[in-house]
């Protein structure tokens, strides 16, 4: 039975390096600012999931089992698209992104709009 | 008048048991000091942040909800397969990143939070930015041959489900 935990433990270790490598690989290799935002969202989703899949069922293994790397993965799940957000948003201000297009309802992109405000 | 005495006492009540739940989870104990000092937190913390989050929402059927987590759970882990594959074999010149603009259904702030945040938390597309109003949303696509089908796929699979949970 705690031969099967270790495989287990092993394969999540396993997949969340794989990914955390692919994600850290992905930021290398893109080469726009907009498609190197793509590469950590897959360090911060199944990468750091796995891991800390892992890291939890290590934890029951040895006897004092607990769910705080749920609350981990939560804060980071509820966290990490803030952060995307905003770098993105800077792209867009700073205009080393294409130029995205207009929306189709209201005026204007509400990064855009804030500069045109400030422009008048 | 009672009413109103525990509306301003637990401004989001949902926020609070959140709260006593997750200080409970921290400390990995049910014991009663826990609770009590979770409730403690659990009624402080909404009062000190209601004023940048007024709108109590209503009528959230969390049975759907939960559903939606598995759904978007399944999504990450299936995109995260399918753009791992695209970054390690295609070049950067045959990648078509485009933006996306998708107009919006849903009106209500914390549904479409969650809809910028899903985008975001399933690879290949990054919310990016809102509309001055509030009624379109900006995604970047990191490889997509047709922005339309883009769109539909979001509005289809996430945005009309939160629509069902949270209007």
């Amino acid at each position: 039975m705690t031969g099967f935990a270790d495989i287990l433990i092993g394969l999540s270790l396993l997949i969340g390096a794989l990914f955390t490598f692919v994600g850290s690989f992905g930021l290398l290799k893109l080469d726009m600012p907009m498609k190197r935002l793509h590469g950590p969202t897959k360090a911060g989703t199944l990468g750091i999931g796995a891991l800390l899949m892992a890291a939890m069922i290590d934890s029951f293994l040895s006897g004092h089992g607990t769910i705080q790397h749920i609350l981990i993965m939560a804060f980071l799940f509820v966290t990490a698209p803030i952060s995307a957000l905003f770098i993105a948003k800077v792209h867009i201000h700073t205009g080393t992104c294409q130029k995205p297009p207009q929306p189709s309802e209201d005026s204007q992109w509400a990064t855009k709009a804030v500069v045109d405000t400030q422009e008048t | 008048m009672a009413r109103t005495a525990l509306r301003r006492l637990l401004p989001h009540p949902a926020l609070t048991l959140i709260l006593i739940l997750v200080w409970a989870i921290l400390n990995s104990s049910l014991s009663l000091g826990t609770i009590v000092f979770g409730a403690i937190l659990g009624i402080l913390i909404p009062q000190a942040t209601v004023a940048y989050w007024p709108d109590v929402p209503r009528g959230i059927r969390f049975g759907k909800l939960v559903s939606y987590t598995l759904l978007v759970i399944w999504d990450i882990l299936v995109a995260n397969v399918q753009v791992a594959w695209i970054v390690m074999t295609k070049t950067n010149a045959k990648m078509k990143s485009t933006w996306v603009n998708i107009p919006l259904d849903i009106k209500t702030p914390e549904a479409i939070t969650m809809l910028a945040g899903t985008i975001t938390l399933t690879p290949g597309t990054v919310s990016a930015d809102l509309s001055d109003e509030g009624h379109c949303l900006l995604v970047h696509a990191l490889d997509a041959d047709d922005a339309d089908a883009v769109r539909d796929d979001i509005k289809q699979r996430y945005e009309a489900r939160l629509k069902e949970i949270f209007e």
